[in-house]
């Protein structure tokens, strides 16, 4: 406790980190960052980092825990043993065991799990570095997950913090804050402003704590715009998006039916292929391999032309492409060169072998 | 067509009559209920970007077999629901102990669903013209949610694809692909096929496609290019410090001659 600081809130109404009493610490987050997971988010906020992945929905296993009419979701809250400076015993503990129970309920109103009766949907949210308000950090990046993971949802989940130091109230604690200020309210909420999380330590007036309420939903509404933000962003660095008019439309059954009907039909083809040897088939697909052939070789030309040894076609048409650049350079540019050449003697003492030839 | 890019729990519209497929109807409003791209043609549907198979009566999957009971096989569907394929849905009559030898763990088969409980029990059949075990080719997994790409308008993707390489091709709706040619074709085809699940949300993919598969690596080249450029632009431009730079050391190296 020796660390305490003297004041939390300095004359300009300022933190210790220099925020302001309503601002939080900056976030930022991304989606689709793990491969095998069905969906994923990284998340950083202020010193926290959270990691979070999606999978399912799944089978579920044990079938005992199998919902007949609806999908259950499990919830893993986990701090890494080196997320904060004392070494974290791994596994679960009382703590992880409840926040993860908590963030569970929080998103259970919003995901439609009675579309997927019997299955599971596992979200793990891991801590990777922890700077207060993790579970709150979580929450913010397993939402995301789960839009990632294609999860029908009626609305993203956001959640953050506010407590009370100096007698004051801020929003989103920092790890002092949360050590040694007064209260602590996590909250989460739906986009359309229910609450499904709501926690507290400490103490706080009736006052004080709808006012707090009041700061966490405003708070909850910027992480939602920031939320918003990074999913809509992520496919704007492609061409306009288009949807073709056949979605959900297509008649599959009937092009189904005739690609069975032509399969046949090619079975046929080439089983007598197989069987008498070569068929005229067979000679046009022998044309346009020759055809391929020929292509390769022109290119492997090109590459002797080019003196380049190197075996990938774009690096190639890169590098065929900045060689002409620098020829167009060195023509305009001879003098200046060797000029370049001679400070690089000056600075280094040993003459490189080609330069010696030019000095010489 | 309006197209744009929603998120879960976005106001669609204030119609309730446009609720489509990916959305929901709270207090006479329409929200959206996946992460997907917006569809407004008739009523507002969503097409998420990802997302598992849930299977549905009708629908062509291909499966693999997990497990061989007396009389049932049963298959993984790449969705979270296992498919029950009964001996009775089998074209021909199968004794039991001959199960194993038509299609024993580990083999694959088209497949039509035939029904789906509220439990979400799936029977599948075979006892139809086409559907049968896979034996021989390939088989690409994609996610289900671009299976309407890598069909097409009206089957015009399939058309090409199977047109311009050669192969059998059989797209199961629960996003798995069997393909079947000569080797060179089969990796042509695979690659069209990721290129396709690449560029799902780009305009003209037919027609990208189709340049792929004829031209060889033309798309490729085609959209390399602007970074090509962008990287020759950033290389002048590093270039042209450098030069202004030695320019200014050797003018003081000059000075310091002088």
């Amino acid at each position: 406790m020796s660390d305490k600081p003297e004041k939390f809130i300095d004359e300009n109404g300022l933190r210790l980190d220099g925020r302001r009493v309503n601002e939080m610490r900056p976030m930022k987050m991304e989606i689709g960052v793990l491969t095998r997971a069905d969906g994923s988010c990284y998340l950083e906020w202020g010193k926290n980092k959270v990691l979070a992945a999606v999978y399912g929905p799944r089978e579920l296993h044990p079938r005992r825990l199998q919902k007949s009419d609806s999908a259950l979701i499990r919830y893993r809250y986990n701090m890494a043993a080196f997320s904060v400076e004392e070494r974290i015993r791994p596994g679960p503990s009382r703590r992880s065991i409840e926040i993860s129970k908590v963030s569970r309920e929080a998103f259970e109103p919003v995901v439609m799990t009675h579309l997927y009766p019997g299955a599971v949907i596992d979200v793990f949210a891991e801590v990777l570095q922890a700077d207060a308000g993790t579970r709150t950090a979580a929450i913010n990046a397993a939402s995301m997950a789960l839009a990632d993971a294609g999860i029908p949802m009626k609305g993203l989940v956001s959640a953050c913090a506010v407590g009370k130091v100096d007698g004051q109230l801020v929003l989103d604690l920092d790890k002092p804050e949360d050590n040694y200020g007064d209260a602590d309210i996590p909250m989460a909420m739906t986009s359309d402003g229910e609450i499904t999380l709501l926690q507290m330590d400490g103490d706080v007036t009736q006052e004080e704590f709808k006012k707090a309420i009041e700061m966490c939903k405003e708070g909850c509404r910027q992480i939602l715009e920031m939320q918003k933000e990074t999913l809509k962003k992520k496919f704007t660095k492609l061409e306009e998006v288009e949807i073709s008019d056949d979605e959900e439309e297509v008649d599959v059954s009937a092009l189904v039916e005739c690609t069975l009907a032509s399969e046949e039909e090619v079975d046929d083809v080439s089983e007598d292929a197989l069987g008498e040897g070569a068929t005229g088939d067979d000679e046009d697909l022998e044309d346009s391999d020759i055809e391929e052939d020929l292509e390769d070789s022109d290119i492997d030309e090109d590459l002797e032309d080019s003196d380049i040894e190197e075996d990938l076609e774009d690096s190639d048409i890169e590098e065929d492409l900045e060689d002409s650049d620098m020829a167009d350079e060195d023509a305009e540019g001879d003098e200046e060169d060797e000029l370049e050449e001679s400070f690089r003697n000056l600075e280094e003492t040993d003459i490189p072998e080609d330069d010696k030839e030019k000095i010489v | 067509m309006e197209r744009e890019i929603v998120i879960p729990g976005q106001l669609l519209s204030e119609n309730k009559t446009d609720s489509g497929p990916g959305t929901y109807v709270k207090d006479g409003n329409v929200y959206s209920l996946l992460y997907g791209v917006k569809n407004a043609k008739n009523k507002i549907s969503v097409i998420p970007f990802s997302g598992k198979y849930i299977p549905s009566p009708g629908d062509y999957v291909i499966g693999t077999v997990i497990e061989v009971t007396p009389s049932n096989w049963i298959f993984d569907i790449s969705s979270p629901y296992d498919g029950l394929l009964h001996v009775s849905e089998y074209p021909r009559r199968v004794d039991q102990d001959k199960m194993t030898e038509i299609m024993d763990f580990g083999g694959s088969a088209l497949l039509r669903i035939k029904d789906v409980s509220s439990s979400m029990k799936v029977e599948l059949t075979m006892r139809e013209r086409g559907l049968r075990a896979l034996n021989v080719g390939r088989i690409i997994e994609i996610t289900p949610a671009k299976v309407p790409r890598v069909i097409g308008h009206g089957g015009s993707m399939v058309s090409l694809l199977k047109k311009e390489t050669n192969c059998e091709i059989f797209v199961g709706q629960n996003g798995r692909i069997w393909i079947r040619g000569k080797d060179g074709e089969m990796d042509l085809l695979t690659e069209a096929i990721e290129l396709i699940v690449k560029h799902s949300h780009k305009s003209g993919l037919t027609d990208r496609i189709s340049l792929f598969l004829k031209g060889g690596d033309d798309v490729v080249s085609e959209k390399d290019e602007p970074f090509l450029k962008d990287d020759l632009a950033k290389d002048a431009e590093d270039e042209c410090e450098i030069r202004e730079e030695t320019y200014r050391k050797v003018d003081a190296l000059l000075e310091d001659d002088g």
